[in-house]
């Protein structure tokens, strides 16, 4: 039908515009990922060694969004105390080298980066995770090596790893003063929505238990598949449960968050209408892909917001700007990080080594001057946190509402009947010191 | 009463969704037996095509205009998914007509390609991409034609764009090295489109919270749906493109530009992408993954419609809107109170969202067993492809 | 003929015909004891896809069927296993740690089975194999062919996935089953020595695998199959059942995938309902079309190499990944219908070197086969050809 030749000529044609934009991107991207890790090994000599660790989060993918963020303030906290001479072991400086591996927002991939982190690279201990099936699907690699993982997100709790370390806020640190607070200020009818995954549910388990204690009342529950942006009958159900304003408890994750507050506002389930909405999600990052307008009046608790007003704090924020652009915000996930990093290198200078089951030894009662004030590492391998509950402002920063001050973490939970009563210590020589009765 | 109507307007905001983001791909599925894996991604350019105006539109001398964004990108999204889809065209799907597998799984390898682009791509890239291409053209036009004859010319000409391709990468190389050209203009955050103030609101309607979006999105496929309508029963080309459908070699014998039908045919499928992705910006989050949210939903109301019917599209598309409605948000509880236990409990165990899903799929592949051609067959000989 | 090798045997001889059993053999028990213990698991991982790819490379070389949902098959065998795990390594009375979060008390009956290993090593293959024997019917039942087989394979995956991301208190919904920590034969899974057995069983059934699928596909089954890829009508007016065929082949392709993901499932770790993602089902395709579809060697030579290079790439630069895999698609849909192990074996290095130069493979007299002018002709008359192919059904194949 058509010339012969042209059509080879044309076959060619794609093969080599393929291979044209697969190389191309090549080069933005090696671009990209030097921007990011290149400053943290760029400073000055005069270190005696290195030690390498590993930044494991999810760089392409559903998940890239939020974890990018996290990474980056690791590899902040690697570059700043690497400035500051480094880790300090034996009177030598070692130089913290970060190896950074992309766990794709794909669960078995976290743990198969993880396994290579630890045989092939022979890190000193690993960075990484957000959604809790990352972590949990990590967890068993972690165990069956004994090597260490270091996970900065607040999380459902239920859980004490002798090999994770946890950074984030336990259920007592963020949902449940958030839930006693919407219960004394608020009402007490409750609707519980969440992304259909482990954090969701869990927490809306313990939320639930917790009510029941308090006196509030569940009118209903639903949940969303992650990345699905339908939530018409959602909003149905909310507005059939509560017809003249109630109390709506988000953990939708992700993509949905955006749908889910677009419709609501147009649906009319608004502050203005008597909602208070409380979200677990979203901090300030997400503000800023979902829209402060969508979003002005309803509540968020978390450990750290970029508007708490003291000095570490702010440097934090200042600091961060100036090495990611003065557009980017900073945010509690990001601040856990950031201390995170720290923390290691503190527990590894007091272990006077970097073999993580001394540093793990040493690890508790070490302290840091994080931003969002002095946290401590408890015999649960939790930490301290400072409870903050706020509402969104029009510039998509948060107003403090209530400072609950430093709380400390509680692994299991006490308001779920099968570990009520359940505790986890490190510091005991138990075989079960990660779950035992009080 | 208030609950059916309820029931019956949300099921039309689901399905007028669904129907908007499915009549393009039915178009350019029926007439043209082509899969495009990459019709989401084309909504997608059309999600981000709105945030460029809105942005555009916000700050600036034309910042009157903000309110009706929404509507000026409508035709600009036609038209830069129209042209994308123009593009895809003539560099790929043309070599592959007749042979739908494989154009099934190079436009989902055009769709990944999508994807990472618009994470990926930055000024540096984009100038490097674009001497990369411009070079790579022009190289059977710099070497000496002789060249082109001798046995080893094949290679020539991939040589010609690897060579090509080395100058594009070293160029983005150079120019990444300084930082505006290197800030990736969307990056793989979701990006923010807020809708106007005027599609935030809901008006009440006897009793029905109607969000205005919604009312939009409605009335948006309702003009799309009279717009193919008109093109495809009335203009001049659209009766073209429907005797190339029926016989393409009578038509081409009758003087017919069949390549052009093909062309136009893609294009106006991916522009109805485009105008898809417009409205999708009012309902949920826009970043490179959109198009992944829709693509099944829209297969399956092209398969469920039957392919050829527009008709078709429009009846499945209200249908699984309906359905997943009333099976998601539980209302059919609340329609039938009394209804046996056993069933009630039935009823329940799906009445979450991802469950309904599963049920509305499972019913459509039931369906399908007693109408395997969908709800409204082509009557007469169907082509075996 | 073997009579006459058999008489005859040389060392060099016995080289040519076995040096591919002695490359394996020699592999198998060098690579354990080489390949640092994360590579050799990688290894293991992508062999074990390996038979996945046999098993589309059935169902869409060799029948004509593409399958975008071979995922359900691949997670339910692998689901299938880790149940097994969840519950071999329990005391008696417990239940798997999961059902605490969401407050299950008793197991799920479905759960009962698999106490036992027996069950557990049938089931592996069988439950895949009814589920796909039962799609497989209710779809070619109703002669549901080509891009609609496809769309529906696609949206059957979809059920999968959100049934099982949905149902937390049967399955543990989207964090999946562990098992790394479980105990197997009294070893820990996760372990290197474990792990290294987990490798030379996956070695074996690998090879199993594909001596399945040359039997079945150089006999009449074979052919049968081929006439149902390229003209299925005639196959039917012969006087065949073609349904009868093509589901009986997917039902074997559901078997493999579910082998594949059982092997699969205990040499990563973890099975979640991310194994019935829509990608991870086309990707597999993509396996086989790099590979080579058609050529069985072809399919496990494709799902390790691309998956190998994946892992590569995702490590050095995880943005460019999409990039490439895109081009791939698009590279073996254009330039490379047979996949690298057909272009090998259609000669395809012969002719780059002819086009050099050097060493030419040429079927005549060099003076008349490399002349430019008969090859412009050769190559014309060859395009011409795919063009009347392509051509004739774009016209419409009315049969």
């Amino acid at each position: 039908m058509k010339p012969s030749a042209k059509r080879i000529q044309s076959l060619r044609l794609i093969g080599g515009a393929t291979a044209l934009a697969t190389s191309l991107s090549l080069v933005a991207c090696g671009g990209g990922g030097g921007g990011g890790g290149g400053g943290g090994t760029s400073s000055g000599g005069g270190f005696d060694g290195e030690v390498k660790v590993g930044i494991l989060h999810s760089r392409s993918g559903t998940m890239a969004i939020s974890e990018n963020t996290v990474a980056e303030a690791e590899l902040m906290a690697i570059d700043e105390i690497n400035k500051a001479g480094g880790v300090k072991i034996d009177g030598k400086k070692l130089k913290i080298v970060p190896i950074e591996e992309d766990g794709a927002s794909d669960w078995p991939t976290f743990a198969e980066k993880s396994k290579k982190l630890i045989d092939q690279d022979k890190v000193a201990v690993v960075f990484g995770g957000w959604t809790s099936a990352s972590r949990k699907a990590m967890l068993p690699v972690y165990e069956s090596k004994d090597a260490f993982l270091y996970y900065p997100i607040q999380y459902e709790g239920q859980e004490c790893s002798k090999n994770i370390f946890y950074t984030g806020a336990t259920p007592n640190q963020q949902a449940e003063p958030a839930v006693s607070w919407l219960l004394k200020n608020k009402g007490k009818d409750f609707f519980l929505v969440g992304s259909d995954y482990v954090y969701p549910r869990t927490a809306n388990t313990i939320m639930k238990e917790q009510l029941k204690a308090q006196g509030g009342k569940l009118v209903g529950e639903d949940y969303l598949p992650l990345g699905n942006t339908e939530v018409a009958p959602i909003i149905a159900k909310i507005k059939q449960a509560l017809p003249k304003g109630g109390v709506i408890v988000n953990t939708l994750n992700g993509d949905s968050n955006v749908a889910f507050f677009k419709q609501m506002k147009a649906a009319g389930i608004t502050p203005a209408n008597g909602y208070a909405i409380m979200s677990f999600s979203i901090a300030e990052e997400e503000i800023a892909a979902i829209g402060p307008e969508y979003l002005e009046g309803t509540y968020a608790a978390w450990n750290f917001f970029q508007s708490l007003d003291t000095p570490a704090s702010k440097k934090f924020t200042a600091d961060f700007k100036a090495k990611y652009g003065e557009k980017r915000v900073t945010s509690d996930p990001a601040e856990a990080a950031y201390s995170m990093v720290y923390l290691w290198a503190k527990g590894a200078e007091k272990a006077n080594s970097v073999d993580d089951n001394k540093v793990r030894e040493a690890l508790v009662g070490v302290s840091f001057d994080a931003p969002e004030g002095k946290v401590t590492v408890q015999p649960n391998h939790h930490i301290e946190k400072l409870v903050l509950i706020g509402e969104v402002q029009k510039d998509g920063m948060f107003k403090i509402l209530e400072n609950k001050g430093m709380v400390k973490p509680v692994a299991w939970n006490q308001f779920v009947p099968e570990t009520k009563g359940y505790t986890c210590d490190w510091t005991q020589k138990r075989p079960d010191a990660g779950k035992f009765k009080m | 009463m208030n609950v059916l109507l309820d029931t019956l307007f949300n099921g039309l905001a689901i399905g007028s969704v669904l129907m908007l983001a499915a009549l393009g791909l039915a178009v350019v599925f029926g007439l043209m037996g082509v899969i495009n894996m990459a019709h989401g991604e084309l909504m997608m350019l059309g999600a981000y095509t709105t945030f460029v105006v809105q942005n555009l539109l916000k700050n600036g001398p034309l910042e009157g205009l903000f309110p009706i964004y929404i509507l000026i990108s409508i035709p600009l999204a036609f038209l830069v998914s129209g042209l994308a889809g123009l593009l895809l065209e003539k560099t790929v799907i043309r070599r592959l007509y007749g042979r739908p597998l494989e154009t099934l799984l190079a436009t989902w390898g055009v769709s990944l390609i999508l994807q990472q682009f618009v994470r990926s791509v930055s000024s540096a890239f984009f100038i490097g991409l674009v001497v990369a291409v411009a070079l790579g053209l022009l190289v059977p036009r710099l070497l000496p034609a002789a060249w082109w004859r001798q046995r080893w010319s094949p290679l020539l000409g991939v040589g010609g764009w690897i060579g090509a391709m080395v100058v594009g990468i070293g160029l983005a190389a150079a120019l990444g090295n300084q930082r505006d050209l290197h800030q990736p203009w969307f990056s793989a955050r979701n990006i923010d489109v807020t809708a106007p103030e005027w599609l935030q609101g809901s008006i009440d309607v006897v009793g029905v919270t109607m969000p205005t979006a919604r009312l939009f999105i409605i009335a948006l496929t309702i003009l799309a749906l009279l717009a193919v309508h008109w093109f495809l029963q009335k203009s001049v080309w659209g009766i073209r493109i429907r005797a190339v459908t029926q016989n393409r070699p009578m038509s081409s014998c009758l003087g017919i530009p069949t390549e052009k039908v093909d062309a136009l045919t893609f294009l106006v499928g991916s522009g109805l992408a485009g105008v898809a992705g417009v409205a999708v910006t009012l309902l949920g989050s826009v970043g490179p993954n959109l198009g992944g949210n829709y693509i099944v939903d829209c297969f399956m109301v092209v398969v469920l419609g039957g392919v050829g019917k527009l008709l078709g599209t429009v009846v499945a598309a209200l249908g699984i809107g309906v359905l997943s409605y009333i099976l998601g948000s539980g209302s059919l509880l609340l329609l039938w109170p009394q209804m046996p236990a056993a069933l009630n409990e039935t009823i329940t165990f799906f009445a979450t969202t991802s469950m309904a899903k599963v049920l509305v799929f499972i019913l459509i592949v039931v369906f399908l067993q007693f109408r395997p051609a969908g709800l409204f067959p082509q009557k007469g000989r169907m082509v075996e492809a | 003929m073997t009579i006459t090798s058999n008489s005859s045997i040389t060392p060099a001889t016995f080289l040519r015909r076995w040096w591919p059993w002695i490359a394996i053999i020699a592999a198998a028990l060098i690579l354990p004891f080489v390949l640092p213990p994360f590579r050799l698991n990688l290894l293991g991982r992508f062999l074990s896809l390996g038979i996945v790819a046999l098993g589309i490379d059935l169902i869409w070389g060799y029948t004509g069927l593409l399958s975008l949902g071979q995922g359900i098959f691949f997670a339910l065998g692998g689901y299938a296993i880790a149940m097994y795990l969840q519950l071999d390594s329990l005391e008696p009375g417990q239940l798997p740690e999961f059902f605490g979060l969401y407050g299950v008390k008793e197991l799920p009956l479905f759960w009962q089975p698999f106490n036992s290993p027996w069950f557990t090593l049938i089931a592996i293959w069988v439950v895949p194999a009814v589920v796909a024997g039962l799609l497989g019917y209710l779809v070619f039942r109703n002669r549901i062919k080509g891009v609609y087989f496809s769309i529906l394979t696609q949206a059957a995956l979809l059920v999968f996935f959100n049934f099982f991301n949905g149902q937390q208190k049967l399955i543990n919904g989207t964090n999946g089953l562990k098992t790394d920590t479980a105990s197997f034969f009294g070893q820990m899974v996760g372990s290197d020595a474990m792990q290294r057995n987990l490798f030379w069983i996956t070695l074996l059934l690998v090879i199993a695998a594909w001596y399945l699928c040359r039997w079945l596909t150089t006999g009449r089954f074979g052919d049968a199959l081929i006439a149902v890829r390229d003209d299925e009508p005639r196959l039917r007016f012969t006087g065949y059942n073609p349904t009868a065929f093509k589901t009986l082949v997917f039902t074997v392709a559901g078997a493999l995938a579910g082998v594949s993901g059982a092997l699969y499932t205990v040499q990563s770790g973890i099975v979640s309902p991310q194994f019935m993602a829509v990608p991870f089902s086309i990707e597999m395709v993509i396996w086989v079309a790099v590979g080579g579809r058609g050529t069985l060697i072809g399919a496990v030579f494709g799902a390790v190499l691309i998956n190998y290079a994946k892992s590569l790439i995702s490590e050095q630069l995880p943005e460019t990944w999409l990039f490439i895999q895109g081009g791939l698609f698009l590279l073996v849909v254009t330039a490379l219908p047979d996949g690298v192990v057909g272009w090998w074996r259609q000669g395809g290095p012969g002719r780059i070197l002819a086009m050099l130069g050097s060493s030419p493979a040429t079927a005549t007299y060099p003076g008349l086969d490399l002349d430019p002018e008969v090859q412009a002709e050769r190559r014309a008359i060859e395009s011409r050809a795919i063009a009347e192919e392509t051509g004739a059904r774009e016209i419409g194949g009315e049969p």
